[in-house]
């Protein structure tokens, strides 16, 4: 497709472009609130609705009592009577105190319905450690969420993915878990690596759940990751690029649903795959996308390699921390076990 | 509420139809769980007379006489409950499950999790600056749940038009509600919310009724959230094939003979209403019933391949296929 493409200078972090599109939609649609704890005065623990309240006012941008199970239903409800709520679990760790919203109400209304209700809301969650916040706030739980039928999750890793991702999220007619990794938001007191702060066009644009993009093109092996990995894989590639290792790195951007089209297409040149996720090794991302390429392409895989949160809870001290989250390292020797 | 009786009186007859002498639960024509409400249909009359197809209305596991109340479409509802598929959710959610957008009426299976979106409906009507209103059924055993608990803080706080309609018919399955409260009305739970709680003994479809209107008002005139809770009793087991043997007879007695449809008509003939014309609404009432249940019988079951289909309304891409090319200077797209 031929097209006009115009140069985009303006850089923002994460966080400010999340908001810019939450801010876009706001504008253009009555409809679109957010609820959440510390939203309005604080402008989100992580950042995610800085300003929001100065422009909408508090009936617009809704700080909430402590009770998820309360605002996130509430959301249903107000969803499910066509309005357009942003709900926000301010750490997704939060999740067991309203689950039963999440995965019995949000997931299965419109599928018990037989799709005669929808419920056109969008769940926010801050995502990830790195930061030693231990095991009940450092959790990504990506493949928690995914793995029940009925919501859309989407995970950005740049300014741009996060803009074009909510415009989506917030237009689309299901729910959709938007989850943002902490790391990546650009916050003064938890700095982000280089990498999420890309450039970001002003005007408003959708990216299509299901399309990971590739971040970086080779020919030796394919890295499959998401959210925060997705710069750390790049920054192995760029140190394995050294060394002849020519590595692909794919951006997944949505879990729900998997482009596994655009993984199998990289793993039909490179013929060899590593998974890289922030989430527990069993039962989750890392399993779902080796199998889904088992699947698909079995004969193209000559090796497979996972890297993931060994199956411990997320610990506190820094070495024990670090010794659990994949890093740089691990992304690399794992490339190097494939070659 | 005879229309809401007979209901429950025929599902019970055709539930059980294949399922004796041995109670098999997944034989017979209903498939699943069955939970009916005879003895509670006044709690749905009372309450539903007050609302219009705007207001919103969220119902727990045993919900047919409130959807009955509310105007769901009887014969959609039935061939869900038979899960057809011309069901309202197209066989997919069944009985505990129904969901009727045009008179805003949705279920929930679990336990006071209907509270919630119900205060989301509240909250809906309240930002659209609308005088609809939402309500709540719960039961008794509902009453200590953080769902309910919750929802009732969100709404006073938030000045929601909601109202929360407990029914008591004092089972929560087999745990009588002295057992596990020590309240003995649940009403007295909306004084820790700053919100008028309100009981109606004695399963009086008249005193529900003006009780609900007040406390409906209220919500419409947008003075804020009612906690209300109802007597009502259970004439059957909690489930079809419950054998209720922890119940003590004389409670079941009692149910049976405090019959509020019974009582209302003997009141309506005490105040001069003709009992021909009584005779000629429960007859109205039972050929509809009759005229759902065939119909629901004659319909299709669904193709197996359709359970592939609405777990969501839009694609999965969302509203769009493709992504915009921008030339994102220094970028790493």
């Amino acid at each position: 497709m031929s097209q006009q493409t115009q140069r985009v200078e303006r850089e923002l972090t994460m966080s400010r472009a999340m908001v810019e599109a939450i801010a876009t939609e706001m504008r253009d649609d009555d409809e679109v609130f957010y609820m959440g704890e510390d939203v309005a005065d604080y402008g989100g623990i992580f950042d995610s609705t800085e300003g929001l309240r100065e422009e909408f006012g508090y009936d617009r941008v809704m700080d909430v009592p402590i009770s998820e199970t309360a605002y996130i239903g509430a959301a249903v409800g107000a969803a499910q009577l066509g309005m357009r709520p942003i709900a926000e679990l301010m750490f997704v760790d939060f999740f067991g105190v309203a689950m039963d919203q999440i995965y019995n109400q949000l997931a299965k209304n419109t599928y018990m319905s037989g799709g005669n209700v929808s419920v056109p809301m969008v769940l926010t969650a801050a995502v990830g450690g790195t930061y030693n916040d231990a095991a009940q706030h450092s959790q990504t739980l990506y493949g928690t969420f995914a793995h029940v039928p009925g919501m859309k999750v989407v995970v950005p890793s740049t300014a741009y993915e996060a803009k074009g991702l909510m415009h989506n999220a917030i237009r689309d007619d299901d729910p959709v878990v938007y989850m943002f990794h902490k790391r990546l938001m650009g916050i003064g007191w938890l700095p982000a690596p280089d990498g999420p702060k890309t450039p970001v066009p002003e005007t408003d644009y959708t990216i299509p759940f299901g399309s990971a993009d590739v971040k970086r093109e080779g020919d030796d092996v394919t890295v499959v990751t998401l959210g925060l990995h997705v710069h750390r894989a790049l920054e192995a590639a760029e140190n394995l690029a050294d060394g002849g290792v020519s590595a692909e790195v794919v951006d997944l951007r949505s879990l729900v649903p998997l482009d596994t089209d655009t993984i199998v297409e990289s793993v039909e040149k490179t013929g060899n795959l590593v998974v890289v996720d922030e989430d527990y090794r069993s039962f989750g991302v890392t399993g779902e996308v080796v199998a889904s390429v088992a699947d698909e392409a079995l004969g193209a895989l000559d090796s497979v390699e996972r890297v993931a949160v060994p199956d411990v809870p997320i610990p506190y001290s820094r070495p024990l921390e670090n010794e659990v989250v994949p890093d740089v390292d691990d992304i690399e020797a794992a490339v190097e076990r494939t070659q | 509420m005879v229309t809401a009786r007979h209901y429950e009186e025929r599902l019970q007859e055709e539930y059980l139809e294949g399922k004796q002498p041995a109670f098999d639960i997944s034989a017979g024509p209903i498939p699943g769980e069955l939970h009916l409400a005879a003895g509670h249909e006044a709690s749905g009359a009372g309450v539903c007379q007050h609302l219009r197809d705007d207001d919103a209305v969220t119902a727990p596991h045993r919900p047919h006489h409130v959807a009955i109340a509310k105007g769901v479409d009887l014969k959609r509802m039935t061939a869900e409950i038979f899960g057809r598929e011309t069901g309202l959710g197209k066989g997919k959610g069944g009985h505990m499950h129904l969901f009727d957008p045009d008179v805003n009426f949705a279920c929930s299976g679990i336990i006071a999790q209907g509270c919630p979106p119900a205060a989301g409906a509240g909250l809906a009507a309240k930002k659209r600056n609308t005088d609809s209103v939402a309500v709540a059924f719960l039961g008794e055993g509902a009453i200590d749940q953080g769902g309910f608990l919750e929802s009732l803080n969100f709404a006073a706080v938030q000045d929601i038009p909601v109202v929360f309609v407990i029914e008591d018919n004092d089972w929560a399955i087999s745990m009588p509600k002295d057992r596990v409260t020590d309240i003995e009305n649940g009403s007295q739970r909306a004084g820790g919310f700053d919100m008028p709680g309100v009981r109606v003994d004695h399963d009086d479809a008249v005193a529900i009724y003006e009780a609900a209107g007040e406390a409906i008002g209220r919500a419409r005139d947008r003075n804020g959230p009612t906690l209300l809770e109802v007597q009502v009793h259970r004439r059957m087991g909690h489930f079809m094939g419950d054998p209720e043997t922890y119940r003590p007879e004389r409670d079941q007695d009692a149910a049976q003979a405090r019959d509020s449809i019974e009582r209302l008509a003997a009141d309506l003939r005490a105040h001069g209403v003709d009992g021909d014309e009584l005779d000629d609404l429960r007859a109205d009432a039972h050929e509809r019933v009759e005229e759902a249940i065939e119909w629901a019988k004659d319909q299709p079951e669904p193709d197996p391949e359709a359970a592939y289909e609405d777990v969501f309304v839009n694609p999965g891409s969302g509203v769009t296929d493709s992504e915009p090319t921008f030339d994102l200077a220094g970028g790493d797209d």
